[in-house]
């Protein structure tokens, strides 16, 4: 059944069709000022659904203080082929990184 | 049992040709405990226990893997609020019974929830639906008892409130969605309140344990609560373009020990495990 009621035409063996509801992406907050992390996706109707169901999926054990829901296809990702071009650069030059700097004994704060 | 108008006002029937057939209330009432405060917990109790057992049925069978584990949090919720309850309706008794031991070991006449909760849980709009109709009504319940004069009350009232306006969250979002879906859901759903909506008027029924409770400040005047639950009933049941039924068919009798018989199977099930093994741990 889709969800329109009728019955699939769909061929024993074939590629089922689509009848599951949007994907979300969901990100929760475990303290004022940490930073939203990614925790993992629901399917839902609605952003209200969403928001129901990354409670009940990822927010109802931990200290969880704030959830987004984002619709998974809000999001631009990068392509598998482009990770040379977009972050091999950034590697063999070793300047660039922070660990490549000694901090002199008696910094603080840094 | 053939027509699902209900025109009797006895209760002495179950409704028409739906799941909860066979819905017909034995005449056996027993059990009652003289003190009103613990006759109240225990009304309170067991709604919750009753009506999270029926939500754990549906573990491992929802419809979606999101909302099998909403309706397995929920029913948590429920049954742990329940065990503090009994917990504190064993203390006040003061007869050394204990939560297990008032959820394991009375029978179903003295159990004093409403029949509503007690339903088999039908499809799941029947269970939205109920699930609904009593959370309206909880998180009002609870909103007052938080302010009861025993303090242990108050307390159990005020946590479990916090769950309860998720759930009322929970189950209007799914009635809206249901009623006003497709033209299956919206017929599931309008069928689920038709059989319903006469049960929930036991909620608001009052008699002498709840007078009592009320004059001691450990109760809620069901009264004043519901013209305030039907304003939340009649807006989400709009939004949900599902339409309240007509009749006068009123079921009652679940607050003193009178109950379907569908509760007497639930409680086999739900208490077979600590009957067969007393005081095993796991």
């Amino acid at each position: 059944m889709t969800d329109d009621g009728t019955v699939s035409t769909a061929a024993p063996g074939s590629v089922p069709t689509e009848t599951q509801w949007d994907l979300w992406e969901v990100f929760t907050q475990e303290g004022q000022g940490a930073p939203h992390e990614h925790a993992g996706s629901v399917h839902a109707t609605t952003a209200e659904h969403a928001m129901q169901n990354a409670r009940d999926v990822y927010a109802r054990r931990g200290k969880i203080v704030s959830l987004w829901v984002v619709p998974t296809t809000a999001i631009v990702a990068s392509a598998p082929g482009d990770a040379g071009p977009l972050f091999d650069p950034g590697n063999d030059k070793a300047y660039r990184h922070p660990q490549f700097y000694k901090v002199p004994r008696g910094v603080r704060g840094l | 049992m053939t027509d699902g108008n209900g025109e009797q006002e006895t209760g002495n029937r179950g409704p028409g040709d739906g799941w909860i057939a066979g819905a017909r209330p034995s005449t056996a009432t027993s059990g009652v405990v003289d003190n009103p405060l613990v006759e109240s917990l225990l009304r309170l109790a067991d709604d919750r226990l009753v009506l999270g057992h029926r939500l754990s049925e549906w573990c491992g069978h929802g419809p979606i893997l999101e909302e099998d584990i909403a309706l397995a949090n929920i029913a948590l919720d429920l049954v742990g609020q329940a065990s503090m309850l009994l917990k504190l309706a064993g203390e006040v008794e003061g007869k050394g019974r204990t939560d297990d031991a008032l959820a394991y070991f009375r029978d179903a006449v003295e159990f004093r929830n409403v029949q509503l909760v007690e339903l088999p849980n039908g499809d799941f709009a029947a269970t939205i639906v109920r699930q609904f109709l009593f959370d309206a009504w909880d998180v009002l319940a609870l909103e007052e008892l938080a302010g009861a004069t025993t303090e242990a009350l108050a307390g159990i009232a005020a946590k479990a409130l916090k769950e309860a306006k998720y759930h009322l969250r929970h189950s209007a979002e799914w009635v809206r969605m249901l009623g006003d879906g497709t033209a299956e859901s919206h017929q599931r759903a309008q069928r689920a309140l038709d059989e319903l909506w006469p049960y929930a008027g036991e909620l608001f029924l009052m008699d002498d344990t709840d007078r009592a409770a009320v004059a001691a400040g450990n109760g809620v005047d069901m009264e004043v609560l519901r013209p305030r639950w039907r304003e939340i009933v009649d807006q989400v049941l709009t939004e949900a373009t599902l339409t309240i039924p007509k009749g006068a068919f009123a079921p009652r009798g679940g607050r003193t020990g009178r109950h379907t018989e569908h509760l007497g199977r639930m409680l086999a099930d739900m208490q077979s495990l600590a009957r067969a093994h007393p005081g095993a741990t796991w």
